[in-house]
């Protein structure tokens, strides 16, 4: 790898400062850290491709019923198990609910539920992440903590969850609104610890930085040294681990309303439409399909936007 | 090393009861009543003593420490008894499930060999995929096989096992109609035929699995071999004059398998809990399916037996992981 210095490497060390202040001076404006990290994610095939396909998921579920204006509660039993035709593109199930309309509404919850969770788990992991990185204190019992939770069977206790709390939930809160806080903080509350490791890792390394020491030095106190100088250096990991936890929460909300432990069946998610096509599997292929491939498609594009996501906010390997 | 085992071992009891603990209150506090499901026309005397029957009379404390005698103490006698025909366990109260009112844990020895069977040759299946695979994408990074692995292994994270396991079953038993549905588990092999309906029944379930471990593995296989491939040993032993072959078999995939092999003692566990759903969609009707079974009855002692079962196996593993780690790699000291 290494060869031995040549005349022409040590040219440089020997140019007079006159040549140097001759030089042309560099006119474009220094780039900034993120059009950095702009510019490599942009290079990333695989993440932009990720992106668009999301952003295109997400405009089809959120902005589709504004131009398919069919109610997917609307039961028109004599046009029932239909396959895909002009007036229902996607078909009907068996009650003749239109496939479209009821993919849009399931698509609609299960990216709620996703993007909720994801923030909960977030805000938890950050949480205990930054508290155990920064107080020496409470590192020790926090991460016991975080070992016990990583040691739970999770998958079972979060059907044992659903099962106990949802009659509770549903009586206060009616069965959607219920169910969907049920979902929201099973999931959360299952899923920080790998967000908590890494961020305490990182603050661990951040505190014996000097500018920590200076802003200590003037007297900040935890709150704000936190808030101002730890946190937005920690944004990165968190950023990742976030496309990370959707993939999480909407594959987990997925499976247990597969296994008939989710939303109530009237009411459609991508697992539930899922769930009930089994049944009709012989008769309609394509129902099965439909839901299935809108949540790999959407697992796949997040999980290829974290990826490049992750190289892109990693300063070493850019530029590549 | 020796006395970190021990000491691993011994941390883990604390652990394990903690987590007994929180299972026990989680399922305890919940608002319900098991003889909710009864009929209404039984009177509250009756149903009080229904309760009493169900063990649910005493204090709460009580409760938890007789679960703990029955799971850590009688339950082991009756697993001698049975083995060697000894007598420990006669007259001993069990942990039983309230849906058969038999011994829990009979229950789960019945269905162990399913999940073990079909979840065991996922398992083993996958291991076999996943190393040539890992090993010649990193030897050939950024090549064509490299990035296709990439993209496979991205989609087998990516696709749901309640997916791939509906899609496969589309395909080869309803449109194909070459393998079956679902899973017979009263099938008996004895000769060649029952052995090969045995091997079709077995296929697709162990496809779904198999192609999910695959995914995560292949990824580590390939991470770690290219942390080993650029290192100076690896110039050293080029420079010596060894063949490419012995380098890369020898030298780099005996270092690069240390991480691997943890990873692969770790996953041992999350396989019983992902087998849940794949376990559902097959009907094979192993420990995953008496879990939902179970839930969906309300049979709290079987739900917090099997529960703990899958956090003990987790901590187990966990441990072995750990106590893997040491033993392959001598720079790492734990005392």
């Amino acid at each position: 790898m290494t060869e031995p210095n040549s005349p022409e490497d040590q040219t440089p060390a020997t140019t007079p400062a006159a040549a140097v202040l001759a030089a042309p001076v560099p006119t474009a404006p220094p780039r900034s850290q993120w059009a950095d990290v702009w510019s490599q994610f942009t290079h990333h095939k695989g993440a932009m491709a990720g992106a668009v396909v999301f952003i295109l998921i997400l405009a089809g579920v959120f902005l589709g019923p504004l131009l398919w204006q069919i109610d997917p509660s609307y039961i028109d039993i004599r046009a029932r198990n239909q396959g895909p035709s002009l007036a229902h593109p996607f078909g009907t199930d068996q009650l003749g609910r239109d496939m479209m309309a009821r993919m849009m509404a399931g698509g609609q919850v299960s990216v709620a539920v996703g993007v909720t969770a994801m923030l909960l788990a977030l805000f938890l992991g950050s949480l205990v992440g930054v508290l155990a990185g920064y107080f020496r204190r409470i590192d020790g019992p926090l991460m016991r903590l975080t070992d016990l939770f990583l040691a739970l069977p999770l998958l079972p206790l979060l059907l044992v969850m659903v099962m106990l709390f949802r009659d509770m939930l549903s009586k206060n809160f009616g069965p959607e609104t219920g169910i969907f806080i049920l979902m929201v903080v099973a999931i959360g509350i299952t899923s920080w610890m790998p967000t908590a490791r890494i961020v305490r890792g990182d603050v661990l390394a951040l505190k014996e930085r000097e500018f920590v020491l200076a802003a200590r030095s003037i007297g900040t106190t935890p709150f704000k040294m936190i808030l101002r100088h730890i946190l937005p250096n920690v944004v990165s990991p968190i950023v990742v681990s976030a496309t990370l936890g959707i993939a999480n929460a909407i594959i987990t909300e997925s499976a247990l309303s597969f296994l008939g432990l989710g939303f109530p069946p009237d009411f459609p998610t991508w697992g539930r439409l899922l769930f009930d096509a089994v049944d009709y599997m012989q008769q309609n292929p394509e129902r099965v399909m439909l839901p299935g491939i809108a949540i790999s498609l959407s697992v796949l594009s997040v999980n290829y936007l974290g990826d490049g996501l992750r190289d892109a906010l990693d300063p070493r390997i850019r530029g590549r | 090393m020796l006395t970190y085992f021990f000491r691993r071992l011994l941390l883990s009891i604390p652990t394990l009861l903690f987590i007994a603990l929180v299972i026990f209150l989680l399922l305890d506090l919940a608002p319900g009543d098991p003889t909710a499901q009864l009929p209404l026309t039984i009177p509250p005397e009756v149903r009080e003593q229904i309760r009493q029957s169900l063990g649910l009379g005493e204090p709460l404390p009580i409760r938890f420490w007789k679960w703990l005698v029955q799971f850590f103490w009688i339950e082991p006698q009756v697993l001698i008894d049975s083995i060697f025909n000894t007598h420990f366990s006669a007259g001993d109260s069990r942990v039983l499930s309230w849906q058969t009112r038999s011994p829990v844990m009979d229950i789960v020895i019945q269905r162990m060999p399913q999940t073990l069977w079909v979840v065991g040759t996922a398992y083993l299946v996958a291991i076999v995929i996943a190393l040539p695979i890992g090993i010649y994408s990193a030897y050939r990074q950024y090549s064509i096989f490299d990035n296709v692995g990439t993209f496979v292994s991205m989609v087998g994270f990516s696709v749901p096992p309640f997916f791939s396991g509906v899609l496969v079953i589309v395909i080869f038993a309803v449109n194909l109609g070459w393998l079956p549905s679902i899973y017979d588990t009263t099938h008996k092999v004895y000769d060649w035929e029952t052995f090969m309906v045995q091997l079709r029944q077995m296929i697709m379930p162990v496809m779904v699995l198999a192609l999910q471990i695959t995914a995560q593995l292949s990824r580590f296989m390939r991470a770690s071999m290219l942390d080993n491939l650029n290192q100076d040993y690896v110039r050293t032993a080029r420079a010596k004059g060894l063949n490419e072959r012995v380098v890369v078999l020898v030298h780099v995939l005996r270092n690069s398998m240390i991480p691997v092999v943890t990873v692969i003692a770790l996953g041992v566990p999350q396989i019983f809990g992902g087998a849940i759903i794949t376990e559902q969609v097959f009907k094979v009707n192993g420990i995953g399916q008496l879990l939902i079974t179970a839930i969906q009855a309300n049979d709290i002692p079987m739900v917090q037996t099997l529960t703990f079962i899958f956090a003990v196996l987790i901590v187990l593993f966990n441990l072995i992981a750990d106590v893997l780690y040491g033993l392959l790699d001598p720079r790492i000291r734990y005392d």
